[in-house]
């Protein structure tokens, strides 16, 4: 049997599908239909019903592959990826995506070296080759500073992580028909080695800023913790999250989950607005994929402002009260 | 306990400016530093060390250069260091990196605890540890913010994710890969400088592994990079400079309406 059809391997959390899983169809749909081939989604958790799974046969999938079982209510790796394997060397799919999520991050990787398969990190951009019928995979590396376009050439499955927020989630098709194939898994490939013992969920304002549509960052240029106040009223205003450059957290003004840039997080949400943040390299790999970007800087000279779609250079904390004052006072209404 | 920790040597970019014309990133005079990341791995290694005794074997896959990485790291608190060097891992993926890595964890054998940086700042691609895990069959936390317990036979550790933090409990010996939160990690001293500088540092290369030279480098690499762009990062967006309140208001204003336009207000 040769390998054919393209998968997508979606992410649930407590029997909900995450709307990660139908970006993944946006960009498993254009592959499939280059290649003229069908595409599956992967779902795997417990509890999750076929009514819930048709979700993504609305939104591109030919067939679901639903794996339920109570082992496989949390994410722990060596079970994902035991089940995984085998659902690959049973259907041999050409190319499988799944998100640069914790989740995909940790899954991917592990089961690449089990199926000999060529891997690609974080992608940003996905194509088929012409003549080849190769994936294409292309992807920001040292810190964003250059694109690489990768391929596997020999090997298959191809596998990649896409960059969630890199695309929009595929839309619902109500007309749209597909499979649901429910997989009774083989008990044995259960590891059972780790366990998971407990759960802190974020409260408060530790929200995920990779899931945000709009992040308020700032940098060393707050001078102060107790000013991060400003950023976080100007975030409710747009209804949006904290995000803070290494500076910030180095100095224990936010907490370490809110980092934005090579060691904290990667973001693309639809507005960045970064405030007193130099824009260090390191800092940019982090964000300069974000649709719009705002830059309030008292330096001209700051290298963030070259990365922006519009900046104010002057004293962020005038600035920013004034702009959190007129987004009080509404903006349709002063529109008309 | 034994631990182990693979590091990376990367070019050192916290100083690296832009370049104006190109708007890309000016590499010239870069020096090359222990991914920063991994500092962490090391920093958890050797406390650990101190709290339970044992010792602290940093590996390295790279050019000869690379010695350097494991010299700073064995400065830091690390016993020993070995180099996993030669013009057959030259073009290595995260796969083929992985498989070679393992071999040499493998060969060193008897450990407890594989600690790795979540990522290199270069790659940036976080494969290459849970590729090391996989291909030893080692439980594996990535992404791991806190070590809470030790126990004879297992360890507890936090874990950040998109939703929280989790706790699991993995057998040993485990691999974990490590983000910023789990330490701070310390300057190398003096004594470990001198330690360091005479540290007899064995170089392994294919024969020591025991690994077919046809699987190694860019033969035994499933993935091809085929091309290189350097994007373009500069926007060339309006900037409005501003001095007097009037300024401020006037600039704040054409802000609100850039963003209402923009349908994001």
């Amino acid at each position: 049997m040769s390998y054919q059809g393209v998968w997508t391997i979606a992410e649930a959390r407590k029997g909900q599908i995450k709307t990660v899983s139908y970006e993944l169809l946006t960009r498993g749909c254009k592959l499939a239909d280059k290649l003229k081939v069908k595409l599956a989604s992967v779902l795997i958790g417990n509890k999750i019903s076929p009514a819930d799974a048709q979700e993504l046969i609305r939104r591109g999938a030919d067939r679901v592959y639903l794996v339920n079982h109570p082992e496989l209510e949390d994410f722990i790796v060596e079970n994902y990826s035991n089940v995984l394997e085998d659902l690959i060397n049973t259907h041999q799919p050409e190319i499988i995506i799944a998100a640069a999520t914790t989740a995909g991050r940790s899954l991917m990787p592990y089961v690449a070296v089990r199926v000999n398969a060529g891997l690609t990190a974080d992608c940003t951009v996905l194509d088929i080759e012409e003549d080849t019928g190769n994936l294409l995979q292309t992807r920001p590396a040292i810190g964003g500073n250059i694109l690489a376009t990768i391929k596997t050439p020999e090997h298959r499955p191809q596998m990649a992580t896409v960059r969630p927020k890199s695309t929009r989630p595929a839309p619902v098709d109500h007309q749209r028909t597909g499979e649901i194939v429910e997989i009774e898994i083989n008990e044995e490939l259960l590891d059972g080695r780790v366990t998971k013992i407990d759960f802190r969920a974020n409260t408060g304002e530790d929200v995920n800023i990779q899931d945000a549509d709009v992040v308020v960052a700032g940098g060393k240029g707050l001078k102060r913790k107790e000013n991060f106040m400003l950023l976080r009223e100007l975030a409710e205003h747009l209804d949006g999250v904290v995000g803070a450059s290494r500076d910030a957290v180095d100095r224990d003004w936010i907490s370490y989950p809110h980092q934005v840039g090579l060691s904290g997080k990667t973001v693309t949400p639809k507005l960045y607005i970064a405030v007193g943040v130099s824009g260090a390299i390191q800092h940019l790999a982090g964000m300069k994929t974000a649709d719009t970007i705002i830059a309030i800087n008292q330096d001209p000279d700051a290298d963030i402002f070259k990365v922006a779609d519009f900046g104010i250079v002057g004293d962020l904390f005038e600035v920013v009260a004034l702009l959190n004052e007129r987004l009080v006072k509404g903006v349709e209404a002063d529109a008309i | 306990m034994h631990i182990i920790i693979p590091i990376k040597q990367v070019p050192e970019t916290s100083n690296v400016k832009m370049d104006e014309e190109t708007g890309t990133m000016r590499r010239d005079g870069v020096e090359s530093i222990i991914n920063p990341l991994d500092l962490y791995a090391i920093e958890s290694g050797i406390t650990l060390k101190e709290k339970y005794g044992g010792k602290v074997t940093v590996i390295s896959m790279g050019p000869a250069s690379a010695e350097k990485a494991l010299r700073e790291a064995v400065a830091m608190g690390c016993d020993h260091g070995i180099l996993i060097s030669g013009k057959e891992f030259a073009g290595s993926d995260t796969w083929a990196t992985s498989k070679v890595l393992a071999a040499a964890i493998e060969k060193i054998g008897d450990f407890d605890l594989i600690l790795a940086g979540e990522r290199a700042t270069d790659g940036d691609t976080g494969q290459v540890g849970p590729g090391i895990a996989s291909f030893l069959d080692l439980p594996l936390s990535t992404y791991t913010s806190k070590l809470i317990e030790v126990q004879v036979d297992s360890i507890t550790v936090e874990r950040l994710i998109e939703e929280g933090y989790e706790v699991l409990k993995l057998p040993r010996p485990a691999l974990l890969t490590v983000v910023k939160e789990i330490s701070f990690p310390r300057l190398p001293t003096l004594r470990g400088k001198k330690r360091a500088k005479s540290l007899d540092l064995p170089v392994w290369s294919a024969a020591q592994l025991d690994l077919p030279v046809a699987q190694l480098g860019l033969k035994g690499s499933p993935t091809r990079v085929v091309k290189i762009d350097r994007p373009r990062v500069t926007r060339g967006g309006t900037i409005v400079k501003t001095g007097d309140q009037d300024s401020i208001v006037a600039a704040v204003e054409q802000l609100v309406e850039f963003l209402r336009v923009k349908e994001l207000v």
